[in-house]
């Protein structure tokens, strides 16, 4: 089995090689966390499906392969991953990294609960497997939950196992004049709750009958998906669900553009300065949340917050990387690392 | 499965009798500390708990039960002090040796503590003690609708934070997901005593997921004292399907059939011949005696979209020679056939006084294949076996039925279980889908992880817990740590 293997010896070597390293993907979340390394050597994993047996409902893949090509291949066979990047042309690996879920959250899960197996290049060049590609598995420690979200800095991920689901036979954007905080307890599975202030779209999917009898429980009317936030400056924030009311009402007289995951408690906060983009965060951080900083706002740093429990993480993060060769600054590790951009 | 049903030690508790001495110093400090009752060194409370269901045992220098957090951290610390490693254990349904004692540690259980201290029925969330026995929550939010989705077969018996321990799984994991997907925070006390909270209400926190490492690391990073899970709305309509099948690989075909055709049932279990004809005997649940398999197949959701996935189920069943399609016709029709499946430990008492049950995984589509070999090396022992297992996540659970009286009997046991295993690791598999390595599949572990693996998931371990005192000897074989002189360990066996 493992001499089947390849070994990644191209992407070792240049991990090897270099005095830092810096992960690349569809450099669609580029910015996300703190700002790439200075002079870190950038190095890319292999692109590809290795392996994909629909009846097992897995796929292999190299975590260089762009998730819309991973889509493509599985839906030939009526299946997903879910992982819904906003920008198809996000890879695997990268959307890994960034730990990011999509937007059917509610539905579908968060994103670490699809990923069975990770293969990571250690910053010593070696290759390390965690997790398993069965999709039941509790043999040894979860290093593939550790990984994601981990933004390259315990290593490269270079292939992943992920799990798949079926296609839904249905699948339906629709509006509601409901109260969005009433639409979760009147359906039993939505995809998606979203809620910008003014309207509350639906995403129903499951079976063509479901749908079209929870799309008359909450007199939806169909429509295209709606775009997300996408001012300049872009941010998420996270906030406990039972805190969404307080929030969004916060939200409502700031000067930013946002669309709430109901359930979820994921609020997608756009702004055309970065000002406005740190006065959100002000209001998350004022109901017990935060905001991640995905994209623009120079100026203000990745979280805003420091990490939670960082003494236990900078050992994590000593432990696999000793010298801090991956992606250093991605992570605020340490006091001095909480980075402006 | 509760721990007196599984006898399998027998045999080994008869050899290995370890009685130390008791450390009375350590007694004495967390008596002072947690209350002269709280903290007991018997011998035949300390023989309670030397073991859990699993078979190896080990020896305990005493045995504490805090009331709170705030308890747990002081035992930990007072464990510090006198230089103890500690274990943590909930009821000790666990059947691979996690909560087994090894280095005479202090045992510290968590049963007592064991209330439900919030239900917010609206964000689905309960926040929990670690006592709280699994089966207790989800009668709790019975009235609310809700319940908590992973069911393992001890779920009477097997508390939240155990599950949390070994990531447990169950029948209904396969649509719902494992214990992992169900927990979103955890309070808990560390190796040095420190108290954390990993994970939280809110969807996304900054850095590494210490909440999934955390999930099924078995107490070696350590002690969950408080636990934040998610509550799963009960589904409007459930149908219980039975369908029985003349051969096993029909059986498997209609498994891989059903996903195939884009359904993912709530639950997919899978009975053989023998474990039916058993089950039949003892609870008269309607199986059919004369079947080489029985598929139980659960399908939940709204009215139209499960009518159609009866249908579907049906079809595929009778595509692939399934001689009858039994629908439960109500709940009380539907619990006598759950009711043929969760008693089937209970069953096979009455075939022989003890068994040996494992638990592998192999990918879905080596089912077939896999359970062959399976039948094989039973046979090739003179060893009788049944299989009832979670057929749609590839989850097997092989089960020797043996006399322990019977000479030689343990080693033809040990002998198959060890080529069972290897079977599943070569068709692709994985060591445990639920159970967890523990002690009995510890050194099973480099048969799917090299050196380099195995040394990344010490360093991870390492790093919650420095002082190597949360449930030393556990998951990791030794040498797993690179420049660490592999040895046999003393005093314990797998």
């Amino acid at each position: 089995m493992a001499a089947l293997l390849p070994d990644h010896s191209d992407l070792r070597e240049a991990v090897v090689a270099a005095p830092s390293v810096s992960a690349v993907g569809g450099r669609t979340h580029w910015e996300v966390g703190g700002p790439p390394p200075a002079g870190a050597v950038e190095v890319t994993a292999p692109s590809g499906v290795v392996t994909f047996d629909p009846d097992d409902l897995t796929v292999t893949v190299d975590a260089g392969t762009p998730c819309a090509e991973l889509a493509a291949v599985l839906a030939e066979h009526g299946q997903e991953c879910a992982l819904d990047p906003r920008d198809p042309a996000a890879t695997v690996g990268g959307v890994l990294a960034t730990g990011l879920s999509g937007h059917r959250r509610l539905r579908c899960g968060p994103l670490r609960d699809r990923v069975l197996e990770v293969r990571f290049v250690t910053a010593d060049g070696r290759l390390v497997k965690g997790g398993g590609p069965t999709v039941k598995n509790v043999s040894g420690f979860d290093l593939p939950r550790l990984l994601v979200g981990s933004l390259g800095t315990l290593g490269v991920i270079a292939r992943t196992t992920l799990r798949c689901q079926p296609l839904p036979a249905a699948s339906v954007w629709c509006t509601t004049e409901l109260d969005p905080f009433a639409v979760r307890a009147a359906v039993l599975r939505p995809a998606c709750i979203r809620f910008d202030g003014t309207t509350t779209h639906v995403l129903l999917e499951g079976e063509t009958a479901d749908v079209a009898a929870e799309l008359a429980t909450i007199d939806g009317r169909e429509c295209a998906m709606p775009p997300w936030p996408d001012s300049p400056h872009r941010g998420r924030i996270s906030v406990p669900p039972a805190e969404l009311r307080t929030l969004l009402e916060r939200l409502r007289t700031a000067p930013v553009e946002w669309a709430a995951e109901m359930g979820v408690g994921t609020v997608h906060v756009a702004a055309a300065n970065p000002d406005a983009l740190l006065g959100a965060r002000d209001v998350a951080e004022e109901v017990g949340g935060w905001l991640l900083r995905e994209q623009g706002a120079p100026g203000i740093d990745g979280f805003g917050i420091p990490l939670p429990n960082a003494a236990l993480m900078r050992r994590i993060a000593e432990a696999f990387d000793p010298t801090g060769k991956c992606s250093p600054g991605r992570l605020p590790l340490t006091a001095e690392s909480i980075h402006v951009v | 499965m509760r721990a007196s049903v599984h006898r399998a030690s027998r045999r080994r508790l008869d050899v290995i009798d370890t009685s130390p001495e008791t450390p009375d110093a350590l007694l004495a400090d967390l008596r002072a500390t947690l209350g002269p009752d709280r903290a007991r060194a018997e011998p035949l409370e300390l023989a309670l708990y030397s073991r859990d269901a699993g078979v190896a045992r080990g020896s305990a220098a005493a045995v504490c039960f805090p009331r709170n957090g705030y308890d747990v951290a002081q035992a930990v610390r007072v464990a510090a002090q006198h230089d103890r490693p500690f274990v943590v254990r909930g009821s000790g349904t666990g059947l691979a040796g996690g909560a087994t004692p090894l280095d005479d540690p202090l045992v510290i259980v968590t049963t007592q503590m064991n209330r439900v201290l919030g239900v917010d029925a609206e964000q689905r969330v309960a926040w929990v003690e670690p006592g709280v026995l699994n089966l207790d929550l989800s009668r709790e939010v019975a009235h609310l609708g809700l319940h908590y989705a992973p069911d393992p077969s001890s779920q009477a018996a097997c508390t939240i934070g155990g599950n949390v321990g070994t990531n447990a799984g169950g029948p209904h994991c396969l649509s719902s997901g494992v214990t992992s997907t169900h927990v979103l925070a955890v309070e808990c006390v560390l190796g040095d005593g420190s108290v954390a909270q990993l994970g939280g209400l809110e969807p996304d926190i900054p850095g590494y997921d210490l909440r999934g490492c955390f999930v099924g690391s078995e107490g070696t990073m350590g002690i969950a004292t408080r636990v934040a899970v998610r509550l799963t709305p009960n589904a409007p309509v459930v149908r219980t399907l039975l369908l029985d099948f003349l051969s096993i690989e029909d059986a498997a075909a209609t498994v891989s059939g059903i996903i195939a055709a884009g359904i993912v049932p709530a639950a997919l279990e899978m009975m053989d011949a023998e474990i039916t004809r058993a089950v039949e005997d003892f609870v008269g649940a309607g199986y059919p005696r004369d079947a080489a398999a029985v598929l139980l197949v659960e399908l939940d959701g709204l009215p139209d979209g499960v009518t159609h996935q009866v249908r579907e189920v049906e079809r595929v069943g009778k595509d692939h020679g399934a001689r009858r399609v039994r629908v439960a016709a109500d709940d009380t029709e539907r619990a006598l056939l759950w009711k043929g499946r969760k008693s089937a430990f209970g069953a096979i008492a009455r075939i022989a006084p003890d068994y040996y049950l494992h638990d592998a995984v192999v990918p879905r589509t080596k089912l077939v294949d896999v359970l062959r070999q399976v039948y094989a090396i039973a046979a090739e022992q003179q060893l009788t076996m049944m299989n009832v297992f979670h057929a749609g996540d590839g989850n097997l659970h092989p089960l020797i039925v043996f006399d322990a009286r019977e000479a030689g009997i343990w080693e033809r046991v040990e002998r198959a279980g060890d080529e069972i295993l290897a079977a599943c690791v070569a068709a692709g598999g994985v060591l445990s889908g639920e159970h967890g390595i523990g002690i009995e599949k510890r050194d099973a572990m480099p048969l799917i992880f090299s050196p380099d693996d195995l040394d990344a998931q010490a360093r991870l371990r390492d790093a919650f817990d420095p002082s190597g005192r949360a449930n030393p000897q556990k998951v990791l074989p030794r040498g797993s740590r690179c420049g660490e002189l592999p040895r046999v360990p003393e005093g314990t066996w797998i």
